[in-house]
């Protein structure tokens, strides 16, 4: 064993750019298969994020009723009970009571249809990044009355500026129309530009001024960690019956199928990296098989079993991996490390990202036990590369050694 | 096109010969060599060797066969060019189960044998070709085989270097009694030879003993 091993290891030394070559593409193979792997999840992780940040939140608390039309009428009815029952338990990091009315905001130059979010705002500022988004303008500081948030591209749209002038109209729960005068008081972006573009936030006590009544549609909250969600959801839905109670997945479940879509797809690339790693292999091997046939068939010749040119072959190949997947393995973790922190900054294509909900900048992240995976099935593949020229080496018959002296 | 290679043999090798097959090329000595090695296939007749057949065995058992009973000499040295000249020797005695204490000391005592005694643990590329071809025989004498089945040994060496080689397989005849079974057209192999078969179109035509 310990002999085979030595020569199969200085065989693979026998033509060392060859091997060389092989090593470089196994290590650029892996390397770029963990680079795309993170920078998928990465992506993906962040766009779950900032949904969950700028919009969804974690889990979502309405009326039964509401979410089938949106109907104002269809408000929470004891809020106080959804209140005390949130403030007791301690996996519940920040809530917020929201009165949500779809309607019409008009400036002197254009109309746009939004979704109304009548806020706390100092509820608000623990919940979403409308506050940290800011960009112009102030946070309901204002002390004019009727102080609207809007977003930069809604501004832009509606050629307003912070101190303008804007009009919300909607329906209230009588379906009578309402009207109110609204002041530009902050002009907020986030990394959703349909987002901004869709909703207005303004004060629940001027909202509900105009309607007339203390109504809320929703309230909004985060857990400590999105791994408490399930467990604080399954609490929720148990202790609020006479409320629709959401999760993050069951509100937007085209996030959560994406986590799962992201898996195969990253497996697939994986699969695929392989794949062109075989042939490389396959190539190199055989010809070195081609190269050492007489060799081969010396060995044989003078009586080294079928299953140890087997082996011999075999662990040839398994040593380039051997080499070249910790050498990948590394290289994709070194550069892992770094772009995680400094992030990957796609600025040149930043409108297109914004406008699916994602940031300018990366942060590529691969979840530790993708190591062990890329790992094994480096492994896998190069034992299924090694088996072809392996059995071609078994076919040479020991007489050629001879024969073409 | 049917090929006849080799025919009517019928050839019997006594424990401790020298003995040499000639012919012209395409006489059929290499496959006879090949069918007595067990490398080539026989579809007619048989070949025992101490009184085993080995016309009826299975390719393991060949390969197998061939590790316990038989010792090879290529014409083109045909060495393991990784290994150095003692982990040549020693590779046949690993393939056998031998221990590692003894594969050192019997590589050692036949590469001394063999006058190679500084040559230890120099690759096959820092040798010339009559080194070579002694670290080939001195392999081929260490996994202490039946016969030594010789093609061609010395059609690469010079006249030195054949007269060297021959000279310690002579030795080693005569003090060992190994048996040497060499398919040559060398006069100096043949000059040298106990016994000179000569074959022609797979036909034993002559029988010769010095």
């Amino acid at each position: 064993m310990k002999t085979i091993l030595k020569i199969a290891w200085r065989n693979i030394w026998r033509t060392p750019m060859r091997s060389l070559i092989v090593i470089s593409s196994i290590v650029m193979g892996i390397w770029a298969g963990i680079f795309v792997v993170a920078f998928s999840y990465g992506l993906n992780k962040q766009r779950t994020q900032n949904s969950i940040k700028n919009s969804i939140s974690h889990i979502q608390i309405h009326h039964p009723e509401y979410q089938k039309d949106y109907d104002s009428k269809f408000y929470l009815k004891e809020p106080d009970l959804i209140k005390t029952t949130l403030d007791g338990d301690s996996t519940i990091k920040a809530y917020a009571f929201r009165s949500l009315l779809n309607g019409m905001v008009s400036s002197p130059v254009k109309s746009s249809g939004v979704r109304i979010i009548g806020v706390n705002k100092n509820q608000e500022k623990e919940l979403t990044s409308i506050y940290a988004g800011l960009v112009n303008g102030n946070y309901f500081e204002s002390k004019r009355r009727n102080p609207i948030l809007v977003g930069q591209a809604l501004a832009e749209k509606l050629k307003i500026k912070v101190q303008s002038k804007v009009v919300l109209t909607f329906q209230d729960s009588e379906n009578n129309i309402v009207s109110g005068a609204f002041r530009v008081c902050g002009i907020f972006k986030t990394q959703y530009t349909k987002h901004d573009q869709g909703n207005v936030f303004i004060e629940n006590k001027d909202i509900q001024r105009l309607l007339k009544s203390e109504e809320f549609h929703q309230v909004a909250l985060l857990c400590n960690s999105i791994e408490q969600v399930d467990s604080t959801y399954k609490k929720l839905k148990t202790n609020l019956t006479n409320y629709e109670v959401k999760d993050w997945k069951s509100i937007s479940p085209e996030l959560a199928y994406a986590d799962k879509i992201m898996e195969s797809w990253l497996f697939l690339i994986m699969v695929i990296i392989m794949l062109a790693l075989i042939f490389g292999i396959i190539n190199t091997m055989l010809m070195a098989i081609f190269e050492r046939r007489k060799e081969l068939g010396m060995l044989m010749a003078i009586g080294m079993n079928r299953s140890k040119i087997f082996f011999l072959v075999l662990t040839e190949t398994l040593f380039l991996s051997i080499i070249g997947a910790p050498t990948g393995l590394l290289l994709g973790a070194l550069t892992i490390k770094i772009t995680s922190q400094t992030g990957i900054n796609l600025g040149i294509i930043a409108q297109g990202l914004e406008s699916v909900g994602l940031s300018a900048i990366i942060y590529p992240e691969i979840q530790p036990h993708f190591y062990l995976f890329i790992t094994i099935m480096v492994f896998l593949f190069t034992l299924i590369a090694a088996i072809y020229p392996s059995r071609k080496a078994l076919k040479l018959k020991p007489t050629e050694a001879i024969r073409t002296i | 096109m049917k090929v006849l290679a080799v025919n009517n043999v019928d050839l019997s090798i006594n424990e401790g010969e020298f003995t040499a097959i000639v012919g012209p090329s395409g006489s059929g000595k290499t496959t006879l060599l090949n069918m007595i090695g067990g490398l080539d296939n026989i579809t007619h007749g048989r070949v025992e060797i101490s009184g085993t057949d080995i016309s009826t065995l299975t390719d393991n058992q060949l390969i197998d066969f061939r590790l316990q009973n038989i010792g090879f000499v290529f014409q083109a040295y045909n060495l393991i060019p990784v290994l150095t000249a003692k982990e040549n020797v020693e590779f046949i005695m690993l393939l056998q189960g031998i221990s590692e204490k003894e594969r050192k000391l019997r590589s050692e005592e036949l590469l001394r044998d063999v006058g190679l005694v500084d040559k230890l643990n120099v690759r096959p590329n820092q040798l010339s070709g009559g080194q070579q071809q002694r670290v080939a025989v001195a392999r081929a004498l260490a996994s202490k085989p039946s016969f030594i089945l010789a093609d061609e040994p010395t059609a690469n060496l010079d006249s030195s270097s054949t007269a060297n080689l021959l000279d310690m397989m002579a030795e080693m005849n005569e003090k060992e009694k190994v048996t040497f079974l060499f398919s040559t057209h060398d006069q100096r192999v043949i000059d040298r030879a106990k016994r000179i078969i000569t074959i022609e179109d797979g036909k034993i035509i002559s029988d010769e003993r010095t």
